[in-house]
């Protein structure tokens, strides 16, 4: 019988002696990407479950750009892990939802601007927590050292109470700087991402594909296994994580509006915070907290109880640090409306604007950048899909 | 417990744990039947060939939102009778024909998904219905309605005997313990794994067989009922082979080692030589002839050589061809004799006439004056890189099996039909299949007799 050994090492043999379609890539990771695509795009059962599958179906060869793209696009529902007949323990060892996992982590560093911020990604969990220490301790003593005990301790009620503790410029200024910095360095990153996948720039001006994409993100639609639902704990799907993650959100997006709209208040209108609790800031603020509390507390609550086998691959420290910030600002938000007539109100407010502030500093090197690349590799599928659909337009 | 309740714990007691068995079981068990099903895998591996398989042929009578026309019921009786010679019990095919019309909506109730066809299958898309997330997905669906119905399922259980008394059975033995029941479902699979068993009739030559599926349908099963007085069925040396890559492991290549090139170039054996027409007809209609056309070569290999102009026109598979500069390099590279390689290429290319390709349809690129013909798809090999890829046969199931009527229950071998004794899947499908396969059919014999298996099994014994 002859023994084909010699045939696999020229290729550079894997698991089983299979090979991706590249000999060179960045790092292991990426190469094992390469490895499953290449596995995969012969077998193809998994192409109805998501974007990820369809993609790779356009290719024949994969490179670092084409497979950071693909890692980009997985939602890590899980399905195809659970799904696959060449999964762990089968010899050909096939993790797609892992390998994609260690892979798009890797993305974001690559792509972290300035680029010596890219370390941040490696013990992520530890950066955010000492970022959100200082940024706490500096508010806290700043409104020690710069107020006066009694007023700091003080009961404030009315148009303005908040701003006797800190100067609405002060904060504007403060919030202000930091939201630019955040949105320039993601802008830097976003540049980083689309040269690296090499999709050309107009496809960013295509509003097929964004309102595609939109629709996509909005409804999570590829977190649900092609229709099953999600699988977490075991090969049971479930619809639990996308709800959570719609609730943590749309929680976000509320709070979001709740800001700008007092901000519109404030400027337009000449009406200073604290807004009465039936008026507009305060009903999105506090229908956003809430999701912003129940939605991560799921999802923290579903990574736990996450099958061992999908956990492989995924940065856990990172995943956990985004979602506890969102639940302190959430859950310091809402406490500082509920006692923002008591005396704690000076300490609360300090609170929570330094769990916000190190919210938005540490937006480019954390967890939250999975949306926007997310988003971006799902309008580069929307047009793709659109490109194959119709081969004449290309 | 008294010794009443201890004596008959489970009604139906199915072997196996594929898409025949579990359809058995969950049929049996909404009969309102107990019903025990006995896996020999674990709970990664459970499900034996149906986790490779990702489609199900059945009639239907007009497009759905995953199929692209209708297939009617004479049509799919016609295709049988093609791809088996007339190989087939007539009557018991047309009933498993017509049953599987209502399969496609059953099969749905049970939790399993369909999509449209998969990418590089559109010829399979009016006829064959796909699972969504292929077989594993269908079986983890399965699995979870039959755990939510109340079946039991033991893993690593394999069945080393089986107890009957005249014809009716009586228990099964697991790890030592005797497991008595009112009815058995024998959906356990074919032999195909049992290399021994393989070379009773196929001699060495079956060490250089691949196995596409599982290691575990060794035929124990099989062998215990034939033994035991059941009818035997099916010719021994008939199953379902391909062709696949020879570097794919021994068991569970599954389907990414399967080549859809050979239409676009030419087989030759180890003596470089060509053996048979790879133009005959479209390919999945064809690509089931070639495990056993390899077989018959010296040293059980193949190779399909193509060129550079082909490379794209196919599904990728796992592993790279193996390519070179010159014909004559590349039968180097795979220890063939250069010269002959090179003869074999050059009189095929001289004998190519001019023509129009289209692979979709049956072209008028073919051969002339040359033994065998390549009827169709010829296309001169003169482009350089060229290629080869080594193939072996891959063997996905046996046909030899235990006879059973349209209740799926096994006749005896004095011809009395067993009063509680059923049997589905692998294990019988060569009363369907006297040689031959068409893409999915292995699928419709599971389901269709499995339902049919745990329903009458259930009424056996509740009635």
């Amino acid at each position: 019988m002859t023994d084909f050994a010699f045939l696999r090492d020229m290729v550079g043999a894997g698991p089983a002696g299979t090979a991706g379609s590249t000999p060179h890539h960045a790092t292991a990771a990426l190469a094992e990407a390469d490895r499953l695509m290449t596995v995969c795009n012969s077998c193809r059962y998994c192409e109805g479950l998501c974007a990820v599958f369809p993609a790779m179906e356009m290719r024949r060869s994969f490179s670092d750009g084409d497979l950071n793209y693909l890692a980009n696009l997985c939602h890590n529902c899980g399905a195809c892990y659970h799904d696959c007949q060449f999964s762990p323990p089968h010899e050909y060892a096939v993790h797609v939802p892992a390998t994609l996992a260690q892979v798009r982590t890797e993305s974001y560093a690559q792509y972290a601007w300035p680029r010596a911020f890219a370390g941040l990604f490696a013990r992520n969990g530890l950066v955010i927590a000492v970022a959100l220490a200082l940024a706490v301790t500096i508010f806290i003593a700043g409104f020690v050292a710069w107020t006066d005990p009694f007023v700091l301790f003080g009961v404030h009620v009315g148009p303005g109470a908040f701003y006797r503790l800190m100067p609405h410029n002060t904060m504007v200024a403060i919030f202000g700087l930091a939201m630019l910095y955040a949105v320039f360095a993601i802008g830097m990153g976003v540049r980083a991402f689309w040269r690296d996948i090499g999709e050309p720039e107009a496809t960013l001006r295509d509003p097929g594909s964004l309102w595609q994409a939109l629709k996509d993100a909005g409804s999570l639609r590829h977190l649900d296994g092609g229709g099953a639902g999600c699988m977490n704990e075991n090969e049971r799907p479930s619809d639990r994580r996308r709800l959570h993650h719609h609730l943590t959100f749309y929680g976000f997006m509320l709070c979001f509006a709740a800001t700008s709209t007092a901000t519109l208040y404030h400027y337009l209108l000449g009406m200073q915070a604290p807004y009465p609790w039936y008026d507009l800031p305060v009903l999105l603020g506090t229908a956003g907290g809430i999701g912003m509390v129940i939605g991560p507390i799921g999802l923290l609550r579903e990574k736990w109880r996450r099958d061992p086998g999908l956990r492989q691959g995924t940065p856990v420290g990172m995943d956990v640090a985004f979602l506890l910030m969102l639940l302190l600002t959430s859950l310091t938000g809402l406490a500082l409306l509920v006692l923002r007539a008591t005396p704690v109100m000076g300490l609360l407010l300090a609170l929570h604007l330094g769990v916000v502030f190190a919210l938005f500093v540490t937006m480019p090197y954390g967890k939250f950048v999975h949306g926007i690349y997310r988003f971006l590799a799902l309008v580069r599928a929307a047009k793709e899909r659109h490109r194959e659909l119709a081969p004449g337009d290309r | 417990m008294t010794a009443a309740s201890q004596h008959e714990e489970y009604d139906v007691i199915v072997v196996g744990g594929g898409n025949a068995a579990l359809c058995a079981a969950i049929s049996a068990r909404r009969e309102g039947a107990r019903v025990l099903v006995l896996e020999a895998a674990d709970a990664f591996w459970r499900g034996g060939n149906t986790r490779h398989t990702r489609n199900m042929r059945c009639a239907h009578d007009a497009a759905t939102a995953s199929l692209s026309g209708p297939y009617g019921e004479e049509e799919f009786f016609d295709d049988l009778l093609r791809v088996t010679k007339g190989k087939t019990d007539e009557p018991l095919a047309r009933f498993m024909i017509r049953e599987s019309k209502s399969m496609l909506g059953w099969i749905e109730e049970q939790g399993v998904r369909w999509q449209p066809s998969l990418g590089g299958t559109l010829s399979l898309g009016r006829t064959n219905s796909f699972f969504l997330g292929g077989g594993r997905a269908m079986l983890n669906a399965l699995y979870q309605t039959a755990e939510d119905l109340g079946v039991e399922i033991r893993y690593e259980a394999e069945v080393t005997d089986i107890e009957i008394d005249d014809g009716r059975f009586r228990s099964v033995t697991v790890a030592g313990e005797r497991l008595p029941a009112r009815a058995l479902v024998a959906a356990a699979g074919g032999f195909e794994s049992n290399i021994d068993w393989l070379k009773r009739y196929w001699g060495e030559a079956a060490e250089n067989f691949l196995i596409r599926g599982t290691r575990n349908n060794k035929g124990t099963i099989l062998r215990l009922l034939l033994d035991k007085g059941v009818q035997e069925v099916g010719d021994p040396t008939q199953c379902h082979a391909v062709a696949i890559d020879a570097r794919a492991p021994k068991y569970d290549g599954g389907i990414i080692t399967r080549l859809d090139c050979v239409v676009f170039g030419i087989v030759v054996n180890r003596r470089a030589e060509r053996f048979y027409d790879e133009g005959e007809d479209i390919w999945p209609k064809r690509y089931a002839i070639w495990g056993r056309l390899v077989a018959a070569q010296p040293d059980q290999i193949a190779y399909i050589i193509f060129d550079a102009s082909s490379l794209e026109l196919f599904m990728p598979s796992l592993y790279p061809p193996i390519s070179a500069p010159s014909i004559r390099e590349l039968a180097e590279r795979l220890e063939l004799d250069p010269d002959a390689l090179v003869h074999t290429v050059t009189s095929f290319n001289a004998a190519v006439q001019p023509g129009t390709f289209d692979d979709r349809i049956l072209d008028d690129c073919r051969t002339e004056g040359l033994a065998p013909p390549k009827t169709h798809w010829a296309r001169r090999i003169e482009k350089a890189p060229f290629y080869a890829y080594p193939v072996r046969p891959g063997i996905t199931f046996t046909y030899l099996g235990v006879r059973v009527n349209q209740e799926a229950r096994m006749t005896m071998a004095d011809g009395r039909g067993a009063p509680n004794m059923f049997a589905a899947g692998e294990i019988m499908a060569g009363n369907v299949l006297g040689e031959g396969y068409a893409a999915g059919i292995g699928m419709t014999i599971g389901a269709v007799f499995g339902r049919i298996a745990g329903r009458e099994a259930a009424r056996s014994v509740l009635s």
